[in-house]
């Protein structure tokens, strides 16, 4: 068994294409956690951001700048009373949170963070993507209608017209997308999450560049449709709280409306990853081909370290200018650990990548090159993140009518418009 | 829209009256009308208001609003106080607009004693009204927009309010429900700074108007949510008795300030911004230019407060002569009048506040007729309404 | 009418001075109706004729103020006054108080009166409908509307004195801005409106018994009833 764990390291392809069940699994449990710390994390990134956009400060009381707020948060949400309404259909009910959930992380399974760094490399992945995130309308469609309530009804109806509108705008773009992958010198394209990436890498040009518009212009698209997909601000008819309280899990509480929150936010997270991969050249750090040189690759690969210690030393400002009142010496004293966790991980990161360039074994190398792909697409992920936090906190609420005349009359012409220029225009230039 | 205009005054007679619960209005193939309650707790109500929804899918075939939640019998409770003990009870009628409240009140009162306030009083009592209007709007604007999706400008007019309701405290010690004039003039003399506070908030305030617009006036969202939505004509809203900047935005150039001066406010420049359309967006801008206005009005008043007594000639007993006065003013909402029968003791026989908001609320059904749900809260928004001042 | 009367005896007696419409401008020297008079006399072109027959009318006044310092309610002349009276004749009296001027009209003639207001006079805006309570008259309501004309920048008030359990016109169809009023009125006093689309109460719920705002509903008073019923307690207080 063991040779069977440790034969997989090293390895270049994913766990699922080396048959390694274990690590495969393994892989599922990373992501499973990574993205649940990651909602956590964006949650108290969003309240925080947010305050600030609104000149307020946002939370500051459970933990020192509100770090621990989240914990508070799940902790509540855990102990509290799981009400189900008389009147509801309670199996469905009780069913609907999951499929969500369900919907949301499966689609992770095929999320590329490196050229080895996932479950598993279908080679229709992005189909398989589209199709399960898909399936995230049903859990919303069904808990809006065992609730038996009239607002949850509404929301759910709303959110599935939406979610079906939006996804043949965001389908054409992610076609067009796939189309480029076949600009090649044999002509075949790809389906396959990690091959895509790879095609941007021989291709040299992130897909957002390619065709300037053009690629542009699918990437909009499917920016925009995806804020749609995930029932955000300012397409978040589905719960909007001055129209239908809160739309279709009104009538959640506890637990179960906060597994539909992770599965919002877990979401938000996957599709930002599919315009990762599709247009911004998911793992690769910038200029993969043009700076080469061993001495590039060194600088770049400091890069995860430096973030951290910018963080750490952020904390250590923060740390620094707490108030002297023996009211916030605690609070000081858990930014001073929080900061010295973090400058503790730069450290550690720092000395990866200088310690990992000179490694002998192949399994150090990729280890280090795994911290590279990682780190660079979380922080591309991480800036669709932060859009949507500024969308939230700009824009009104659009009306249910004008979101469909979007979707059918603007973004679909414009997709299909889009997808036949890059067929003709990649014909010309092959 | 304007079914007024058709020729049939009944036509809007009826347009108005209530809901028909039972009888579908369009009895097709196999679809069912969906009756919705809205409120009395709902985030985008304002308060306590109930509007029962007839919809077909998202649109909306008829509402119906029942009020009352927050009845606490103010009329009644006039005819059993003094006076003089009334005078904070209005405060709690619309207390977003506690000095209007406050100085329609006096004002009616002086009037049935025939006395009036002296100019330093009246000064102050305009300065203050109207920085009332400024915060009274910006609670609007805040709330609106929250209504709309737009959290931000919620937090930036609360902050931009908050000045107010300091000068407020310094003034008269409370921030909401003021009770900051007598009848007969005024309670307390300015503070010292007062004047100075008054012209920092102007100079504080300006930019940050312009700040909000940046915000809204020109966002394609704001446009497309407001623009021709909950339209009502100007024939319409005189027909519903609509009256503030509701009845100013169809395009009726009518304010009691210029009407019907009260106050002093025949002293002062000042403009009334009137809109075009009736719709949710001219709501919207004449607010917004309404807020400038005020300012411009306080810019006059605080630099020509004269010197002299803030109380006129008023006995220690309120004890006006038998008789009976409607006396009205602009309120932020719209014309607040008060209808005092004095039977010339010390307590009103009857008194009788025209709300704004409880008229400007019956246009509802007419302006969400035909939209949709996210439209109906628009609308609500755009009224403007207290539920404190409705339901009284 | 200026009697000092303890019992709530209200400016407009019941039975009134008679028709006579004195000169404009009273002893106190009241300017409203003076000022009315061209905005008046536009819209009430048809009334001219009438109007050099009550100027002819002796000034006499019966009334002499005792006291100036207590005002008291004159006649109100214009136009539209004489018009109405040449019309209606005492059905209906004018008055102005302290500059604010209204008409007493009798209940029959309040439809017509009011249709005509709306329609021939340009008063386009409804402000308010009211009612008073005066238990020891034998006609115990006043029920009052508060007219603006936008045209003539001008108010006025029209009231008219009914006995309980008797119902008057609605004006709802006249002013739409009267449905919720006139409801108002009805929850409060139980004043009912005939013709009225959907005549029920308004602020207090629907079963309540009682109307709070007359003079015999006692300021605690509530329809213990209705709250042990519905709210599930004894007492509201």
């Amino acid at each position: 068994m063991p040779n069977f764990v440790m034969s997989y390291l090293g390895s270049t392809v994913t766990p699922g294409q080396a048959g390694n069940q274990f690590w495969a699994l393994m892989y599922v449990l990373i992501i499973f956690a990574g993205v649940s710390v990651a909602v956590m994390a964006m949650n108290w990134l969003e309240r925080k951001a947010l305050a600030h956009f609104q000149i307020r400060l946002g939370p500051m009381r459970v933990g020192p700048h509100g770090l621990l707020q989240p914990f508070a948060d799940a902790l509540k949400l855990m102990l509290k009373e799981d009400i189900i309404p008389t009147e509801a259909d309670q199996f469905v009910f009780w069913v609907a949170p999951l499929i969500g959930l369900l919907a949301s992380f499966t689609v992770y399974t095929v999320i590329p963070f490196g050229p080895s760094q996932a479950v598993s490399d279908m080679n229709i992945g992005i189909l398989f993507m589209l199709g399960v995130s898909s399936l995230a309308v049903l859990g919303i469609v069904v808990a809006g209608w065992a609730s038996n309530s009239h607002y949850p009804l509404i929301g759910a109806l709303r959110s599935s017209a939406q979610m079906v509108s939006y996804e043949v705008a965001m389908g054409l773009a992610v076609v067009s997308a796939v189309l480029m992958t076949s600009m090649n010198a044999s002509g075949t394209g790809t389906l396959s999450m990690i091959g895509i990436v790879q095609a941007q890498q021989q291709q040299g040009i992130w897909f957002i560049f390619k065709f300037f518009p053009l690629g542009f212009i699918a990437f909009a698209i499917f920016a925009i449709a995806m804020v749609a997909e995930t029932n955000r601000a300012p397409f978040d008819m589905a719960e909007a709280e001055s129209e239908l309280t809160a739309g279709y899990h009104t009538e959640y509480s506890g637990l179960r409306w906060s597994l539909f929150m992770l599965a919002e936010y877990a979401a938000m997270i996957a599709v930002s990853s599919i315009a990762v991969t599709l247009w911004l050249g998911g793992w690769m750090r910038p200029f993969p081909n043009l700076l080469q040189a061993p001495a590039w690759e060194f600088i770049f690969s400091l890069f995860p370290g430096l973030t951290f210690a910018g963080l750490a030393a952020i904390a250590f400002i923060g740390t620094a200018r707490m108030p002297a009142q023996s009211f916030f010496r605690v609070q000081r004293i858990g930014l001073a650990v929080f900061a010295a966790l973090l400058g503790f991980i730069a450290l550690l990161l720092l000395v990866i990548a200088v310690a990992g360039r000179t490694a002998d074994t192949s399994v150090a190398a990729r280890f280090r090159e795994g911290i590279d792909y990682v780190y660079w697409f979380v922080l591309k992920v991480a800036v669709f993140m932060y859009l949507f936090i500024w969308y939230r906190a700009t824009w009104p609420r659009y009306r249910f009518d004008q979101l469909m005349r979007i979707g059918w009359k603007v973004m679909l012409p414009i997709a299909l418009g889009v997808l036949m220029l890059t067929a003709i225009v990649g014909v010309i230039v092959s | 829209m304007s079914i007024s205009e058709k020729g049939n005054p009944n036509a809007l007679a009826n347009a108005v009256s209530n809901l028909d619960l039972d009888t579908p209005e369009k009895p097709y193939l196999d679809s069912n009308e969906l009756i919705i309650n809205m409120g009395p707790q709902h985030p985008a109500t304002h308060g306590v208001l109930r509007v029962i929804l007839k919809l077909d899918g998202e649109k909306v075939l008829g509402t119906e609003c029942v009020i009352g939640y927050l009845h606490r019998g103010v009329e009644k409770i006039a005819e059993n106080r003094t006076y003089t003990m009334f005078n904070p009870y209005v405060d709690r009628m619309d207390y977003c607009a506690a000095v209007s409240n406050g100085l329609g009140y006096c004002e009616a009162v002086e009037k049935l004693m025939n006395v009036e306030a002296p100019a330093r009083a009246q000064y102050i009592r305009v300065i203050l009204t109207e920085l009332n209007r400024i915060a009274s709007h910006q609670l609007w604007l805040g709330t609106h927009a929250l209504d709309i999706g737009a959290m931000t400008p919620l937090f930036y007019t609360f902050r931009d309010r908050e000045e107010i309701l300091k000068i407020f405290e310094r003034y008269c010690g409370a921030r909401l429900t003021t009770h900051a004039f007598r009848i007969g003039g005024c309670q307390y003399e300015t503070y010292a700074g007062f004047e100075k506070d008054v012209t920092n908030f102007l100079s504080f305030f300006a930019p940050k108007i312009d700040e909000y617009e940046a915000l809204l006036t020109t966002n394609r969202i704001w446009l497309e949510r407001t623009k021709n939505v909950g339209v009502i004509s100007a024939a319409d809203a005189i027909a519903l008795g609509v009256t503030g900047p509701v009845l100013r935005a169809s395009g009726v150039k009518w304010d009691l300030r210029k009407a019907q001066p009260y106050a002093n406010y025949s002293k002062f420049d000042f403009e009334i911004p009137i809109g075009e359309n009736g719709d949710t967006y001219d709501r919207y801008l004449v607010r917004m230019e309404e807020m400038r206005q005020s300012m411009r009005i306080i810019e006059q008043a605080v630099g020509g407060i004269p010197e002299g007594p803030i109380m006129g000639k008023v006995p220690k007993v309120i004890k006006p002569p038998v008789g009976e006065i409607y006396h009205s003013i602009e309120a932020p909402k719209g014309e607040l009048g008060y209808f005092i029968v004095s039977d010339g003791s010390t307590q009103p026989y009857r008194l009788r506040v025209r709300p704004p908001s409880f008229v400007n609320l019956q246009a509802l059904d007419i302006m969400v007729r035909g939209l949709l749900i996210a439209d109906v809260v628009a609308v609500i928004g755009t009224i403007d309404i207290v539920l404190g001042e409705v339901d009284r | 009418m200026a009697e000092e009367v303890k019992t709530p005896a209200p400016p407009p007696p019941p039975q009134p001075q008679p028709a006579k419409t004195g000169p404009s401008g009273g002893p106190e020297g009241e300017k409203k109706p003076t000022a009315e008079k061209p905005a008046a006399a536009e819209s009430a072109a048809p009334a001219k004729p009438a109007a050099p027959a009550g100027k002819s009318d002796v000034p006499a006044k019966a009334a002499a103020p005792a006291k100036p310092a207590v005002p008291t309610p004159v006649p109100w002349t214009s136009p539209l006054v004489e018009k109405y009276r040449n019309q209606y004749g005492s059905g209906l009296e004018a008055l102005t108080y302290l500059g604010q001027n209204y008409l007493s009209v009798d209940r029959s003639l309040i439809p017509d009166i009011l249709r005509r207001l709306r329609e021939d006079e340009q008063f386009d805006y409804c402000v308010d409908v009211t009612a008073a309570h005066y238990p020891k008259r034998e006609k115990q309501f006043d029920v009052i509307w508060i007219l603006y004309s936008f045209a003539r920048n001008e108010r006025m008030r029209v009231k008219t004195q009914i006995a309980d359990g008797a119902s008057i016109a609605s004006a709802v169809s006249i002013w739409p801005t009267a449905n919720w009023l006139e409801r108002e009125v009805y929850d409060m006093f139980g004043i009912r409106f005939d013709g009225h689309p959907d005549l029920k109460r308004i602020l207090l719920p629907d079963g309540w018994k009682g109307y709070p705002l007359r003079k015999d509903y006692g300021i605690l008073q509530q329809d213990t009833e209705w709250v042990q019923i519905n709210l599930g307690i004894e007492s509201g207080q």
